[in-house]
């Protein structure tokens, strides 16, 4: 091969034998470091700016990746775990959820927001807990079809446009998926950790492997794995039986190398009281379920401790 | 373009959507039973798996991660047989890495949906059913538009009885009547599971919400498929579960849905 320098630019040659194949080289007379540096001021044109919240100290994520695993039930029972374990602390919880917004039901909330003098969405509060939700927003039947690029803005507002007040904690309820909700999230807010929720299965795992995958992309620390309907005991003979396969969640945590969070049974008092919309934490405190939570709760308390540190 | 779009969608009889708007319903579960009892019942089918972030279909029928050729109308879809009487094409087939995060915004995702639509050699199709993602977004909306050129039949809506999941699903329902889609009916997922030692039933995810769903929005209620263990391994393991357990309840419920969709498909 010839090599020929033509102005600034190096031209590879074929060889002899006659095979006409060009190979063009652009060689550039400035350092590559300092064009890559203008290559990634070019790309974060147009990203939004990553701000805090005022007043909020640290923000949890519930993600999934895979639908219907439960992280909406996770992220109301973990808002109000955290409450309990420690009642000094303040926690408020956002329904990011634009297209199936789960909190208003399972919180027993509804109704429009108000606005504060500053013009903001003063969040509507139940046991305890503001919420947030594009479920107080609009029409219970009202589908919200929106593309990515309005999902985007709706997400910018829910963000920025409500009145927090001062929180210790905010629970975000992450919609399904790994795209233009959770890409707006994580480049608009510091997100202090996520929390991943799977069920044992395999199908759900393998999603539930591409949201943590996602968050190691965005710089968002993955406080652990929630094993979600672990198992099922039947309450008449009280035989148990993995429905949805076993243990499967406990053993990514441990592949991926992320802490494993605790277990949530798949028990039929859960699913009552969140249709009823009182959690499990609040209606039955002492039971099994709500132990579970907790723990989980405290277990996320210590991972931010040492992931912050 | 106009004429390669109907040729590939061309000698496809039936196109069917499976809805539900909230997710982990067992959207996926349903497409490939219902596909896999049509194909028992000497249907040619086709399965497009339009939930990027997501694909289950591929691990669902234990289809490893083949090559995805290309012909001249375009991408050849993968067969599941050699018979060809089962073709699928996702996402899943075109990653390097299965366990790669498709971390996409909108319109990359239309962009996409739109190869998938037009540019997919299906061939010729008694039914295409259409596997989507959870919600009324990007993919729904490009998948619509893409397929407003050829016909689509409807869609069936799936979901668990429990109030969290119809409510969502009353916003899909909303969705179908305002883009013109027919609804085809309504299945009920995840309703109802009998314990294996005693038989008792318990309502874990409660029961009846589907079908009460159904007559309050003046939908068809196609059935129930019970919570069964037996399923979710077969599902797991890409196991053929219409030829593993063909008297389970779970079975017959899927093949009486399948029966009632092909009539009403049918009677157009």
């Amino acid at each position: 091969m010839n090599r020929i320098n033509l102005l600034g630019f190096t031209y590879l040659r074929a060889s002899r034998k006659g095979l006409f194949t060009f190979y063009v080289q652009i060689k550039r007379s400035v350092d590559s470091k300092a064009l890559q540096e203008r290559q990634r001021q070019q790309m974060a044109r147009g990203l939004p700016k990553q701000k805090p919240i005022p007043g909020v100290k640290q923000v949890i994520v519930v993600a999934s990746g895979k639908g219907g695993v439960g992280k909406s039930t996770t992220a109301v029972n973990l808002a109000l775990g955290l409450m309990a374990n420690d009642m000094s602390k303040s926690v408020g919880l956002l329904d990011a959820d634009v297209f199936g917004p789960s909190i208003p039901k399972l919180m027993n909330l509804k109704g429009n927001p108000e606005l504060s003098d500053n013009n903001r969405m003063i969040p509507l509060t139940n046991y305890g807990v503001p919420c947030m939700s594009m479920g107080f927003l609009v029409d219970d039947v009202a589908p919200i079809v929106w593309r990515g690029l309005m999902v985007m803005s709706g997400i910018e507002k829910l963000l920025r446009q409500v009145d927090w007040g001062s929180l210790d904690y905010l629970v975000v309820d992450m919609p399904p998926g790994t795209g233009d909700v959770q890409l707006s999230i994580t480049q608009n807010i510091p997100i202090a950790g996520a929390v991943i929720v799977s069920t044992p299965q395999d199908i759900a795992l393998l999603d539930a492997r591409r949201g943590a995958e996602m968050f190691k992309k965005v710089n968002v620390p993955v406080l652990g794995l929630v094993q979600n309907m672990s198992v099922f005991q039947c309450p008449k003979c009280n035989h148990e039986t993995h429905i949805f396969g076993s243990d499967g969640a406990r053993q990514l945590a441990d592949t991926l190398g992320v802490t494993f969070l605790g277990d949530i049974p798949l028990h039929i008092t859960i699913r009552e009281t969140s249709d009823r919309g009182q959690p499990v934490v609040i209606s039955s405190p002492n039971s099994p379920e709500a132990a579970a939570y907790r723990t989980v709760a405290s277990a996320v308390v210590q991972r931010l401790q040492t992931v912050s540190s | 373009m106009e004429e390669i779009n109907d040729g590939n969608l061309g000698q496809v009889r039936h196109v069917v959507l499976v809805l539900s708007g909230k997710g982990g319903v067992g959207k996926s579960t349903i497409t490939t039973e219902l596909a896999l009892a049509l194909k028992h019942a000497g249907k040619k089918v086709g399965i497009l798996d339009v939930d990027l972030c997501g694909p289950s279909i591929p691990r669902m029928l234990s289809m490893g991660r083949p090559d995805v050729h290309q012909c001249d109308s375009g991408w050849v879809p993968v067969y599941t047989d050699t018979q060809k009487s089962l073709a699928l094409m996702s996402i899943g087939f075109l990653l390097e890495d299965p366990d790669e995060a498709v971390v996409w915004r909108g319109p990359k995702k239309t962009a996409l949906i739109g190869q998938f639509v037009s540019d997919v050699a299906w061939g010729e199709l008694d039914v295409l059913l259409v596997d989507t993602p959870p919600g009324t977004s990007d993919e729904h909306l490009a998948v619509l538009e893409n397929l407003k050129k050829h016909r689509v039949d409807g869609a069936i809506l799936v979901t668990t009885p429990q109030a969290v999941s119809t409510g969502d699903v009353r916003r899909e329902i909303t969705f179908c009547k305002k883009t013109g889609v027919r609804i085809l009916g309504i299945v009920e997922n995840m309703s109802g599971f009998v314990c294996p030692h005693c038989s008792e039933c318990s309502n874990v995810f409660s029961k009846g919400g589907g079908e009460e769903l159904a007559k309050m929005t003046g939908s068809v209620f196609l059935g129930c498929v019970p919570l069964d263990p037996l399923l979710s391994a077969s599902i797991e393991e890409g196991r053929d579960f219409t030829q593993s357990f063909p008297d389970s309840a779970t079975f017959s419920a899927i093949s009486s849905i399948s029966q009632t969709l092909l009539n009403s498909l049918q009677t157009d």
